[in-house]
């Protein structure tokens, strides 16, 4: 619990965003158990309903997604570019302990029976003290505060370390991609989070002394768009936060189960970091319907579609990359094509919305929720899960069962479309996101979305059961556990000793060809134990 | 023993700088990149605030009454004078006088210290005869609120800020007194430097927008 070793900070993120991810996973199977039949069902309290698509939200994104990926690359990162640990290995700990309290605060409300009610977004004047005078969103503000301390520690922690840590003869281009990613990311929340935290600031004080302090409340001359323009210059960026990680860990297990280096590495890094700067100019894209004027909204649009071509550059690439390797398709890499594939529905539906028309049209439908979850569930989770189960040999030193994971990734593959396909449908019907209720028209894909939904939450638990019986009993995973591994994570032992590496590693760029790891020129990065 | 030498092997790593700076100065200059987006933040809300159509926003050399701009364009002075002096403590320690080091150290504490109270009695005068309506119900703002709402913001972000320096410049200052940090050590004054100097140098922004402007 005290130990400032990266690698079991790292295990205490995951446990962390498991717990947190059941949680909101609790919270998303009631809501979606409330909306399965028309008319109120299990909730009575429709504004305990209304309060819930909020916390589900801010569980999922806050706690869940961000200190996962935190987590993984807690561990992996230093070794990647053969560090014995973090570059401030204090701060680590100290930026992990801060989110437990944080999210005891974020919850708070559902102890005092005051539920902010403003979703995750806490647009004012919803927001204000008028419309939420409760202590539950005071809590919920500070801790989201908090969360951002906390997350922006990270990624000094991350920037330090990649810059500065890296082994003897290791230059910037030659770092993994899912380092690279780390680094991208670390920036994306350098930059971005800050702006929130100053707006949950403004906030905070105009919660805190009504009638004295307008920042966003009009009728003091406050501007509540400006609150939307500083959140969404976080929450832009932060949804690339969500899935640059995922990006670098899908190029580690495509690389290794395809058996070849991968397609276009510099191109890769370059579009990430073209994702990056993209990401920080789009901001107004979810602020088409508050009618900002039409020439900004064109150049939002223009902006935003933009980035389908870094993204595509990197699906195309690691369609490259597995095109003529020798593919083989064990859970993580089953994780991987997965997600490329469902990925790009959320893609796609994400260029529909960003055409200023039809968001005008789709604006807070279902639609939208069908897009983020496409995107953040077939995105975000499925690369967790990838890098979870890639990484799981060297984390533990044994293999999970193999069987079992992939029971577990077709039950989730399917009941992600179960879940969430129908609600496009929903979404150009007309049916309104965050209501209680709905017309009796939309009963039967409701309701297909909730039996969905059910069963991907009870399949998450197969992913759970395999992990805590592998701990113990599952296969003993050698050092190179993929055999084909070749960063230098997997030229150590499984689970790696205290400082990593018993000796300084040494970095020497190789051809990588497809061969084997005793045969000259192969794709071995050398560290001889 | 083997395991023994070996991880004698690794502690000796850590700390080992591929950029031929430390760990430290690095990870200060992006923890000064994550500040300075929170300043931005809160300036682009004070910029949206008063440049919007029907602001009414008060000239500042009225609205700040005998304190004045005066007054604190003096506090701003000293301001600038401590981060002078910390540049003092940095060059007689790169020298090796670290009898002059600390005493310019207690130089920059002390102007620190005198920029917080000027500032704690010019809030102190605003709050009680300028804007009682921030307290009393009774009265009347006499223009746009948004003014004392972003001025307190974003004075009262840095003076944290001020404060939080003056703190850790202590625990600079104690470090060279107990002969913790030597005279090798530059690298821990060069970072709680780059703390100081910036903020003096948001400061200079903040007194710009809020007051000059």
């Amino acid at each position: 619990m005290c130990t400032t070793d990266a690698k079991r900070i790292g295990v205490l993120y995951l446990l962390f965003a498991t717990f947190m991810a059941l949680w909101g996973g609790i919270l998303s199977v009631i809501i979606r158990l409330e909306l399965a039949a028309h008319g109120p069902h299990i909730i009575t309290d429709a504004s305990f309903y209304n309060a819930l698509p909020g916390m589900h939200a801010t569980a999922m994104i806050f706690f869940f997604i961000i200190p996962a990926f935190t987590g993984v690359a807690n561990f992996v990162v230093p070794i990647q570019i053969g560090a014995p640990d973090m570059a401030f290995p204090k701060l680590n700990l100290a930026a992990f302990w801060i989110l437990p309290p944080a999210a005891i605060l974020t919850f708070a409300g559902f102890f005092m029976n005051s539920l902010p009610e403003f979703g995750w977004t806490a647009y004012p004047p919803l927001s204000n003290s008028v419309y939420s005078p409760i202590w539950g969103a005071d809590f919920w503000v500070i801790g989201l505060i908090l969360v951002g301390v906390s997350s922006t520690l990270g990624a000094v922690n991350f920037l330090a370390t990649v810059f500065n840590m890296r082994c003897k003869g290791m230059k910037m281009f030659q770092l993994p991609l899912f380092t690279w990613a780390m680094t991208v990311t670390s920036f994306l929340i350098l930059a971005a989070t800050p702006v929130l935290t100053s707006a949950l600031l403004m906030l905070t004080f105009e919660r805190m002394f009504p009638g004295v302090f307008y920042f966003f409340n009009p009728a003091g001359g406050g501007d509540p768009i400006l609150y939307q323009h500083l959140f969404w210059f976080y929450s832009h960026p932060a949804v690339y936060i969500m899935i640059l990680p995922g990006f670098g860990m899908v190029s580690e297990v495509i690389t290794v189960f395809s058996r070849k280096h991968i397609f276009g590495y510099v191109l890769m890094v370059w579009s990430m970091i073209a994702i990056a700067v993209l990401g920080f100019l789009v901001w107004a894209h979810h602020m088409f319907a508050t009618g900002i004027a039409l020439e900004i909204r064109v150049g939002f649009m223009f902006l935003t579609m933009l980035i389908a071509v870094p993204t595509g550059i990197k699906i195309f690439s690691w369609l490259a990359t597995m095109w003529g390797g020798s593919i083989k398709f064990d859970t993580p890499m089953l994780y991987a094509t997965g997600f490329l594939a469902m990925f790009t529905i959320g893609g796609l539906s994400g260029v529909v919305l960003a055409s200023v028309p039809v968001d005008i049209q789709l604006h807070d439908t279902y639609y939208v929720v069908a897009h983020i979850h496409y995107v953040l569930v077939a995105g975000s989770l499925m690369t967790a899960f990838a890098g979870v189960y890639f990484w799981f040999p060297k984390i533990t030193g044994r293999f999970y069962n193999e069987l079992l994971g992939k029971v577990h990734f077709w039950l989730t593959a399917i009941f992600i479309n179960v879940t969430f396909f129908v609600q496009h449908w929903l979404g150009m019907k007309g049916m309104p996101r965050r209501y209680y209720d709905y017309d009796p028209a939309f009963e039967l894909a409701n309701m297909v979305s909730s039996v969905g939904s059910v069963v991907l939450f009870l399949a998450q638990f197969i992913f759970i059961a395999n992990m805590l019986w592998s701990m113990r009993n599952g296969k003993i995973a050698e050092g190179n556990a993929w055999k084909d591994g070749f960063t230098l994570e997997w030229q150590i032992t499984s689970p790696p000793d205290h400082h990593n590496f018993h000796h300084e590693p040494y970095w020497k760029p190789l051809i990588r060809q497809h061969v084997g790891p005793d045969q000259p020129g192969g794709l071995w990065h050398r560290y001889d134990d | 023993m083997a395991s023994q030498n070996a991880s004698l092997a690794a502690d000796s790593m850590v700390g080992e700088e591929s950029l031929g700076v430390s760990n430290g100065k690095l990870g200060m200059w992006a923890f000064l990149v994550m500040d300075a987006m929170t300043f931005a933040g809160l300036l682009a809300g004070y910029a949206r605030l008063r440049w919007t159509p029907g602001s009414d926003w008060p000239l500042p050399i009225e609205a700040f009454g005998f304190t004045g701009i005066q007054l604190t364009a003096l506090n701003t002075f000293i301001l600038i004078c401590s981060s002078v002096s910390m540049v003092h403590v940095l060059a007689e320690q790169m020298r090796g006088n670290m009898e002059r080091a600390k005493k310019w150290m207690l130089f920059t504490i002390f102007g620190g210290l005198v920029f917080l109270g000027i500032q704690g009695f010019e809030w102190t005068h605003l709050i009680m005869d300028m804007w009682p309506y921030l307290f009393d119900e009774g009265y009347e703002a006499a223009y746009s609120v948004n003014f004392a709402a972003t001025f307190f913001i974003l004075t009262g972000f840095h003076g944290l800020h001020v404060s939080v320096g003056v703190i850790y410049n202590l625990i600079i200052y104690l470090g060279l007194r107990s002969g913790k940090i030597t005279k090798d050590d530059t690298s821990v004054v060069e970072i709680a430097g780059l703390y100081w100097h910036f903020v003096d140098l948001v400061w200079i922004l903040v007194f710009t927008f809020v007051y000059l402007i």
